[in-house]
Formats: structure tokens, C-alpha cells, sequence
């Protein structure tokens, strides 16, 4: 198998984009990718595209053939990659498996979403489809509603309180407003969200206790990346930026089926798969890219990758130490509760976030001590996890 | 000013109860002073509100052009027993809503119109309206109508609003739904924010000038500015 390297990256903006239909957000990613890389459209090999709506919410399937044709990429292979919102970090793992293989040399890979075509109320519906239809779907479970549940029995068992949980908003919104690309820039305060009563319309309960502030927003927009062989990055003067290593695990479909519904088990199983296959272990992650869809998963997720102890995260967050000057900063880009959440875009732009992180072209929310980190993009309720570690290399 | 044909184009007005000024603490720890303003500052108001007439997003057009129309009749005398709230914050105007008296008892919600978004100053200005119609105005209830998913959304549903067969409501067009005495008091904890007496300096301050956006500011407070092509 050969190494395989992120040649190029690019992104949308994430926001409510109007103006803009499903092609559009991937075709100026795919684009902007492709620029960065510095390659021209007869050099793609394959494309893979994530997107986990377009037949639902958009009333467009075949969306990658579209795609192709769309950039003149033909005749290269392309291919639609479905994972609900772990599309993204699927379609990539599939590019890495294609390019190591050295079936192909140059892929590229684009995930985006067309979510605010619809209502609110039907986007929640449209991702709710994800649940298990007869064990929990028909009885009107939503993502936001499993989320409650869980944060209900993660914070009883390490005793988390909503302050816990405020402080990842707080942290993940102020490195959003640092971030042009993401979907919401706002500061927000721990007066506003909990202690003031003006708070219960200001943050209102959306699945207790998790409330509005706690939740990602529903965003459109699109991601993208170029994957080659590593060796070959020198031919485009880029930085070498390694896919050391990934990992992938499954769990029950539905949360109820778990021996304990509070142990993400898979979390842990491809977060450690992925620090074997890069020969190195979670102390080794300098800056994380979390999978933080409701607060309480950025907290959970860092505990299970490994990167705190089980119910340290939380003193972690009191003591800074998870933001961007923190030791160990995760989502400066405001993670999915500010950067926003288009499902199937959302694990390719962790991995174009942290490329940027591992180049040093973060800007203003550029982490130090940079050389190593962890992307966990997050399916289902924890059914489907996919984690990347990337690396920078001279 | 034919002030004999100024008499008769002048409807005769109820008597108001004044609605007392409160402050409410936003998300971002901003408070936010909700209060009436008079006839004087509508000319103010009417300039924040005119470039959401170009504005196609969530309806800002509709509700723009109906607000700035309710308005400016309310100034020139036009239209019976109006109110409007504005919204601001360190005298800035972030929202206002209006209304009027269709009858001591009957209370017509006309229009609700949020400048700065994400921070729920909607939802907070139209629960402060539903309060000055049952509390202040004593009302026994208030006509509701949408003209947006948004305000079906949020008036409809949150506050579980009653369907009024066969009454029509005076923006035309759409089912006409109301507000009971009951029903408010009933959500009034959930849904009605806000703190008095207002601090003197904050009210002061939001009093002596009504400070508004240009309108390039306030198009993208309302849209964004974002596009997949931009940046």
C-alpha cells in the first residue's frame, strides 16, 4: 500500500446559501480544491462525492455522475458515498483505500449538503431517517432527542453540568467568529445562555437538558479534498500533509441495544485503529477536530478518543485548556456548533480544517505545536464512526 | 392644513394604557431595552425599515412593506389606535413589533420585524406585544395572523394559538388565529422574558436616539453576506 498524501483543500462557506443548489456547493469546492492543489481537471482520476440528502431534500440523485460533467472532469470514475453524517469521512477513507491501492493517483473528494432547502422541522425529520424505523423512528425519536437522552445519562454518570456544556458553545462560537467559512459568528455569554431567566427563551430547551445553544446549526455547503501518493506532493510544492491513519467502527444500530448506552464504543475503536495505523497513541494528538453535532458529544468524544480521561474533559474545558491557545485545542474552527453542519460535507471539512491547522494557514485561529491531529466524524448515534489522524511531514 | 377635513380623516382613538419599558439579557449578554416610541421617532424607524422592502428572504418585503406602510399611517394619523415597540440595544434599534386596538376588547397583532437575527429578538418582541395587549391594554384577546413559515412557526405553534373559523383577520390572506387571556397566562412563563423597571440610564439612553444600521448593514444582518462562491 502506497503512503497518501492531501495535495489540495477547499470549502465553501457554511451558512443558509440561497443562491446556491446542491451542484453549485460542490462544484466551488470541488474548484477550490483543485486550485490549491494546483491540478488541472485532466489529472482527477476518480471523484467520490458524500452527501447523504440530495434525493430527500433537494430531489437530485446521481448527484456525482452530475458532478463530473459539471467540472469536465470526464470521463473519471465517480462514485456517491451515503454514511449518514459520517458521508464525508467515508467518501475520504474510500479516496485513501483507492490512491493506496495505486489504482488511482489523483482523487477527489467532495461532500456537501443542501439542507435549508426545507423547513427546519423536515431537516431534523430528514436526518431522523437514520434511526432505527421500527425500534425508534416511529416513535417520533430525532437526533436531537437521542442527544438528550444521552447527555441526560453522560452528565448523571460524571457529573457535567449545563455550565460544562455552555462552555463548549462558548469556546466553539468565539473560534467560529474567527473563521469566515463558518456558519455562525456570534459570541454568545454564559449570562445570556443559563444564568439570566431571560434564558429560557434565549436558549430554550431543545431535548432536555440540552438546549438550542447546545445544538449545531442546519447549514448548507460543500468540502473538499485532493488525495495523490505522497511522493507525488513534491511535483506540486505543496506541504506534505500525511494521511497517517485512519479508522472505522461500527455499534448497534439502535442505542438501546448497547450494554451501556453511554460508552461510545466506536468512537474509542476507530479513534485507536486510526493512532495504530500512524504508530502513535491519543497523547500524541496536538489539536482535534470534533464531532460536536450537540456540545455533549465534543465532551464525550474527547473522552472516548482517548485524549482525557472519562469525566475529565469537563475540567479540562474549566481550565481553557481545549481552546485554541490551549494545549490541546479542539475544533478552532468552531467545530460543526459554529463551522455548522451540512451532513454530508461535514467530515471532509474537518480534514480541509486541519489541513489548514497542519500548513499553518489557520489564520487567526491557528493552533501551535502543530504537527499531529485527530479528525472523528460521527454517524448515526455513534453507529458508524470514522476517525482520521493526519500528520505534517518535511 | 383644511383642519375641518383634517377632522374628518382623523379617526378618533381609544384610550391606551402606556406600555412600561423593560430590559431583557440577550444570548451574547447584550440587554436589549423594549419600550413604545411615539409618533415622533417613527421618521427614524421608517428609514431602518425601508431596505427591508428589497429584501426577499423569509418574506423581509412583505413584512417590511406592511410595517412601513402601518407606520407611517400611524404617524400621519391614519390608522386608529396604533402602538409600536422598537427594540434596541445600546440604542441601537435591533427589531420592532406594532399592533393595534380593534376594540376595547379585541387586540390585532399587525407586524413583527427582527434587524439583528440568531439572537431570538423576534420571539422576545412578540411576546413583549401579546403582553402590552393582555396585560397593559387589558385586552381579552389578540387576532394573529402569518404572513411567513418563520411566524407561522413561532406564533402558531409555540404558543398553540386558536383557529378562527371564519373570522378575518385584517392583513388579509391567511387563517386568522388568536390569543386568549387563558392562553397567555398559561405560556406566559415560558415565552414572556424581560425585567422592570428598565435601568433609568439604559432607558435614557435608548431614548435619546433611535440609532440605526446603513443599509447595506442591516441586508446582511437580515441575509448574510455568504454565497459558495464568495470569500
Amino acid at each position: 500500500m502506497r503512503d497518501v498524501a492531501i495535495l489540495g483543500v477547499g470549502m465553501t462557506p457554511f451558512g443558509r446559501l440561497d443562491e446556491n443548489d446542491l451542484l453549485d456547493l460542490l462544484s466551488s469546492a470541488s474548484l477550490r480544491a483543485m486550485e490549491d492543489a494546483g491540478i488541472g481537471d485532466t489529472l482527477i482520476d476518480a471523484v467520490y462525492v458524500a452527501n447523504m440528502g440530495g434525493g430527500i431534500l433537494n430531489h437530485q440523485t446521481g448527484i456525482a455522475s452530475a458532478l463530473v460533467d459539471n467540472l469536465a472532469l470526464l470521463p473519471a470514475a465517480a462514485d456517491l458515498v451515503e454514511n449518514g453524517p459520517a458521508s464525508g469521512a467515508s467518501a475520504v477513507k474510500n479516496g485513501v483505500l483507492a490512491v493506496a491501492s495505486g489504482y488511482y493517483d489523483f482523487v477527489l473528494v467532495v461532500g456537501g449538503e443542501k439542507m435549508r432547502d426545507v423547513t427546519g422541522w423536515r431537516a431534523t425529520d430528514f436526518v431522523a431517517t437514520l434511526t432505527h424505523p421500527y425500534a425508534e423512528y416511529i416513535y417520533g425519536v430525532s437526533l436531537p432527542g437521542m442527544a438528550g437522552m444521552f447527555a441526560k445519562l453522560y452528565m448523571d454518570k460524571y457529573d457535567i453540568k449545563p455550565e460544562h456544556l455552555a462552555m463548549v458553545a462558548m469556546k466553539n462560537q468565539e473560534n467560529g467568529i474567527l473563521n469566515p467559512y463558518a456558519h455562525i459568528q456570534m459570541k454568545i455569554s454564559m449570562e445570556g445562555m443559563i444564568e439570566t431567566p431571560d434564558s429560557i427563551v434565549n436558549n430554550s430547551y431543545v431535548a432536555k437538558p440540552l438546549r438550542l445553544f447546545d445544538c449545531c446549526p442546519v447549514s448548507d455547503g460543500a468540502a473538499a479534498v485532493i488525495l495523490c501518493p505522497a511522493d507525488r506532493v513534491k511535483d506540486f510544492g505543496k506541504p506534505l500533509i500525511k494521511v497517517a491513519g485512519f479508522g472505522q467502527a461500527t455499534d448497534t444500530h439502535t442505542l438501546a441495544e448497547r450494554d451501556d448506552p453511554t460508552d461510545l464504543k466506536a468512537v474509542t475503536m476507530a479513534c485507536n485503529q486510526a493512532y495504530k495505523r500512524a504508530g502513535i497513541t491519543a497523547k500524541d494528538i496536538q489539536v482535534a477536530e470534533l464531532h460536536d453535532a450537540f456540545t455533549i458529544l465534543e465532551i464525550a468524544e474527547s473522552e472516548h478518543a482517548g485524549l482525557f480521561a472519562k469525566g475529565e474533559a469537563k475540567k479540562a474545558l474549566e481550565a481553557g485548556e481545549t481552546k485554541i491557545k490551549g494545549s490541546l485545542p479542539i475544533n478552532p474552527s468552531g467545530g460543526l456548533k459554529a463551522r455548522g453542519h451540512p451532513v454530508g460535507a461535514t467530515g471532509v471539512a474537518q480534514i480541509v480544517d486541519l489541513t489548514w491547522q497542519l500548513r499553518g494557514e489557520a489564520g487567526p485561529r491557528q493552533v501551535e505545536n502543530h504537527d499531529v491531529g485527530l479528525t472523528v466524524n460521527f454517524g448515526g448515534f455513534g453507529n458508524n464512526v470514522v476517525a482520521f489522524v493526519l500528520r505534517r511531514e518535511s | 392644513m383644511d383642519m375641518e377635513l383634517e377632522q374628518i380623516l382623523r379617526p378618533p382613538e381609544l384610550p391606551m394604557n402606556p406600555y412600561p419599558p423593560k430590559v431583557i439579557t440577550l444570548a451574547t449578554g447584550n440587554k436589549m431595552v423594549v419600550r413604545p416610541i411615539d409618533r415622533s421617532e417613527v421618521p427614524v424607524l421608517l428609514k431602518a425599515i425601508k431596505p427591508t422592502i428589497k429584501i426577499e428572504r423569509d418574506f423581509y418585503d412583505v413584512v417590511g412593506a406592511r410595517l412601513y406602510a402601518e407606520l407611517l399611517g400611524w404617524m400621519k394619523h391614519r390608522v386608529r389606535n396604533e402602538y409600536c415597540l422598537v427594540g434596541q440595544i445600546d440604542g441601537v434599534l435591533v427589531g420592532a413589533v406594532n399592533g393595534r386596538m380593534l376594540s376595547k376588547k379585541i387586540g390585532i397583532s399587525l407586524h413583527t420585524l427582527a434587524i439583528e437575527r440568531g439572537l431570538r429578538i423576534g420571539a422576545h418582541l412578540f411576546a413583549s406585544k401579546m403582553e402590552h395587549h393582555i396585560e397593559h391594554l387589558n385586552q381579552h384577546e389578540v387576532w394573529i395572523t402569518a404572513e411567513s413559515p418563520l411566524g407561522f412557526r413561532r406564533w402558531m405553534i409555540e404558543y398553540s394559538l386558536i383557529k378562527q373559523e371564519g373570522v378575518q383577520h385584517e392583513l388579509g390572506g391567511a387563517e386568522s388565529f388568536k390569543l386568549t387571556r387563558e392562553l397567555y397566562y398559561k405560556n406566559k412563563p415560558r415565552l414572556v422574558c424581560g425585567s422592570r423597571p428598565c435601568p433609568p440610564e439604559l432607558l435614557e439612553h435608548a431614548k435619546k436616539e433611535i440609532i440605526i444600521a446603513d443599509e447595506k448593514t442591516i441586508t446582511e444582518q437580515i441575509c448574510g453576506a455568504k454565497g459558495a462562491w464568495k470569500i
